[in-house]
């Protein structure tokens, strides 16, 4: 029993807790909702041990180092962090339909990281680059900001759902939203799922086709049913605040991470800024979330607009994490194939 | 006419101001300032403009380096918005410090009762014990958790405020403050410091370096040298350290010594040496063996560059010259080789090539000795990276206070609570109410708690 191993039986973990999430708030079954916290808590404690055995592991191998240092590492750090944060929300919110909308973020990190072809899961030896006690401060603020910022999209996503259509529309919106999720759809599976844009397309289209498909549906659905459905969402007030101080607390740890980042890099490399592409987009992230928290606390802005902001910040941490490796720069030890 | 003048000027400046005061202008600045970044990671930088030009055409070329898209974070336009998003955080703070400061330093904080009896966020409770009791059991218990509190006589008994966390309103400005550090530690760096590169090859030393931004150099004013370099791999093949062996010479003694490795450089009078690459240097010594055609003995003698050999049974002199990458023979590529000079007792030198693919190659000469290489030592140059930035703990203390003010902006907040107890009949009617300037959801959750508490302090506590 290694590591890989386990981590590879709580990929099925966190994807049977999301399912029971959403089972459990489809069916109105609490007992069931019950179940898939439990479910998401041993998996949150079996990726524990994994990456803990990791560790120990890549001692025994003799290239002892923390492991957070590729592509694989760090989406299993990533998943352990999501479920954590949400695991603590469930708590303090006490609602367990945000589990449906979080837990499985969680599963398709880890499902990506044992499927995706190009993601090894061995455990590598420290190139001289990376062999710093940065490395660990590093890796662990930035990744607990990214999960803070995933588990506010599922968020801003449940409050838009929540919301539907109402008074608040923003009339240029409805045409942009389409373009605006292909764009944003064909990004995603050029940088995560395939390696030309024609196969992106391929991928893309019928994304976004079940994606208005899904939306055609809700808005048909009996009056009765997506008023139940929609009664066991959290207050769209409550949704909004906890969207906002999960990006709060995203927008602390991105921060601190770019800052041990640049202090790394002037270790590393002499200087702790250079307009490295994976540097330049995490402060184009920061720009975006600091657009979006001067906008609320000095703008009064709320609702819709901060949670499409959400989405856009959500993207633009995506592209840091992973489609930064499409671009030449010195920051690849994430990249895919290594 | 002349005092029409300056009151134009007057309320242009003031037009000015009020610019730069507003938020909007703010998030305007920052998302331009996000979608431009991202050029930049789309077109590489700073590479040559045959490049450029080979991959846009002359059109696309022209309009992108009009725009200074080849180098733009440091084109005219990109600082300028970074300019103007520092000034927009100056006088936004600036102006609205003045009323920030007035709330915060106040000596005797002002509380209006009447506000609290009407705030929402509120926890009405009757308690069994008489409003004289209670005075004293919650005095303390209020100033446990806020570090400003008071109580006053009301009509119908007695009222306990408490406050705290009014300076956490200051957070905001630690967080610009520190954006303006990095700004003035940014440009201390790149008007007082420099970045260069140097190669220094094993056993040499260098007193220059080459700038990175010019094709000036830098006399550094000491001097380096490479004693060593190394590099080790793991079995994958996968890079494990490159470390090199720096002696820093000061007027031609040796002050420092010191093995750097990535991650780990060697500072000295304020300019840091990194490891950043390395290379391979022609060597420039060989073992070679000189066969004798006469005798066929084999002499073994180690060989270095430009420093005559004699070969034994008087065969000759020779004289290793260089060494080649790629070495031609009569139009063909036979690789690396060395190419020396033998000179026989009785005749005229020739040159003669040592393929280190082909031992045996000299043989085809058909001279009185032939010679071969047996091994060569192969040697390095270090590529340093060499930079001094002092503006760097000005950044660092930007850093610093970001983090710390970013955390005091967001996840503290300045609380008042008031506690109203009114006398009815034999027990008391208590109400707790508060307000927080931040975070209002986790200060109704305080309120209730803080109520629940009191309800059930009794006497015997």
């Amino acid at each position: 029993m290694n590591s890989s191993m386990i981590l590879s039986i709580i990929t099925f973990v966190y994807g049977l807790a999301g399912f029971l999430y959403i089972f459990a708030w489809v069916f109105k079954k609490p007992a069931v909702g019950q179940l898939a916290t439990w479910i998401a808590l041993i998996g949150w404690v079996g990726n524990t041990a994994g990456i803990l055995m990791r560790w120990v592991e890549s001692y025994q191998m003799g290239i002892g180092h923390a492991p957070f240092s590729n592509l694989y590492e760090s989406l299993v750090f990533f998943a352990w962090t999501i479920a954590l944060i949400y695991l603590v929300i469930e708590r303090k919110a006490d609602n367990r339909v945000i589990g449906a909308f979080t837990m499985p973020i969680a599963f398709l990190a880890m499902a990506y990281a044992a499927l995706r072809t190009g993601i090894t899961n061995e455990i590598q030896p420290l190139i001289p680059a990376l062999k710093s006690n940065w490395l660990i401060a590093h890796v662990i603020t930035c990744f607990i900001g990214y999960a803070a910022f995933a588990t506010a999209f599922g968020i801003s996503a449940m409050y838009l759902i929540k919301q539907g259509r109402d008074e608040e529309q923003i009339g240029w919106l409805d045409f942009a939203k389409p373009l605006t999720l292909f764009i944003f759809m064909l990004l995603f599976s050029r940088v995560l799922l395939a390696n030309n844009w024609v196969m992106s397309a391929i991928i893309a289209l019928p994304i976004c086709l079940v994606f208005y498909i899904g939306v055609f549906l809700a808005r048909r659905m009996p009056e009765d049913l997506k008023k139940r459905l929609l009664a066991m969402f959290p207050e769209p007030v409550i949704l909004d605040e906890l969207g906002y101080q999960m990006t709060l607390f995203g927008f602390l740890f991105l921060s601190i991470g770019i800052i041990s980042g640049a202090v790394w890099a002037n270790s590393a490399w002499g200087r702790y800024w250079g307009w490295d592409p994976k540097e330049t987009w995490s402060l184009v992230t920061w720009f975006i979330y600091a657009t979006m928290l001067h906008a609320r606390l000095m703008r009064g802005w709320r609702g819709k607009r901060i949670a499409y902001l959400s989405l856009v910040g959500f993207a633009a941490v995506l592209f840091t994490y992973f489609g930064v490796n499409l671009l030449p720069g010195l920051h690849s030890y994430g990249a895919l194939g290594q | 006419m002349r005092s029409d003048g300056i009151a134009s000027d007057l309320s242009a400046l003031a037009r000015l101001w009020k610019l730069f005061a507003s938020v909007n202008l703010t998030i305007v600045l920052l998302l331009t300032l996000a979608t431009t970044s991202i050029i930049g990671t789309l077109i590489p930088q700073n590479e040559a403009p045959a490049a450029y030009f080979e991959t846009f055409g002359a059109v696309l070329y022209r309009t992108f380096s009009l725009l200074g898209f080849f180098d733009l974070y440091h084109s005219w336009w990109f600082r300028a918005l970074i300019l103007m998003l520092v000034a927009n955080i100056v006088v936004c703070s600036i102006d609205r410090l003045q009323s920030t400061w007035k709330i915060i330093f106040v000596r005797h904080p002002r509380f209006n009762l009447a506000r609290y009896r009407q705030l929402k966020n509120r926890a009405d409770s009757i308690h069994d014990s008489d409003a004289e009791q209670l005075k004293a059991l919650y005095q303390p218990v209020i100033a446990r958790r806020f570090r400003y509190h008071r109580t006053e006589e009301t009509a119908e008994g007695f009222a306990i405020y408490g406050e705290r966390g009014r300076w956490t309103r200051l957070g905001v400005y630690i967080v610009h403050f520190s954006v303006v550090l990095l700004l003035i530690g940014g440009l201390i760096g790149s008007i007082l410091g420099f970045e260069g590169y140097v190669n220094i090859p094993e056993g040499e030393s260098a007193q220059s370096i080459q700038l990175s931004n010019s094709n000036q150099k830098l006399q550094l004013g000491f001097e380096v040298r490479c004693d060593d370099f190394n590099v080790d791999f793991y079995d994958t093949g996968a890079p494990k350290e490159f470390r090199s062996s720096l002696t820093i010479f000061k007027q031609g003694k040796a002050v420092m010594q010191k093995d750097i490795i990535v991650n780990d450089p060697l500072r000295y009078e304020g300019i840091s040496f990194f490891q950043s690459s390395y290379g391979p240097m022609p060597p420039n010594e060989a073992i070679l063996n000189f066969t004798s055609k006469a005798t066929g003995m084999i002499y073994s003698k180690r060989a270095i560059l430009n420093t005559p050999l004699f070969i034994a049974e008087d065969l000759g002199t020779f004289v290793l010259q260089k060494y080649t990458r790629q070495a031609n023979f009569r139009g063909h590529n036979i690789g690396e080789a060395f190419v020396g000079l033998l000179t026989p007792l009785n005749g005229s030198a020739v040159e003669v090539m040592l393929p280190l693919k082909f031992p045996s190659f000299d043989r085809m000469r058909k001279g009185n000795v032939f010679i071969a290489v047996a091994d060569y030592i192969p040697r390095y140059y270090t590529g340093l990276q060499v930079s001094k930035d002092p503006g760097i703990w000005v950044v660092y203390a930007g850093f610093i206070l970001m983090i710390v003010g970013i955390y005091i902006t967001f996840f503290m907040s300045h609380q008042q609570v008031c506690i109203d107890v009114a006398r009815q009949g034999e027990k008391s009617r208590i109400m707790v109410a508060g307000t927080s300037n931040k975070n209002k959801l986790e200060m109704q959750k305080k309120v209730i708690k803080l109520s629940e508490r009191l309800i059930g302090i009794t006497a015997d506590d």
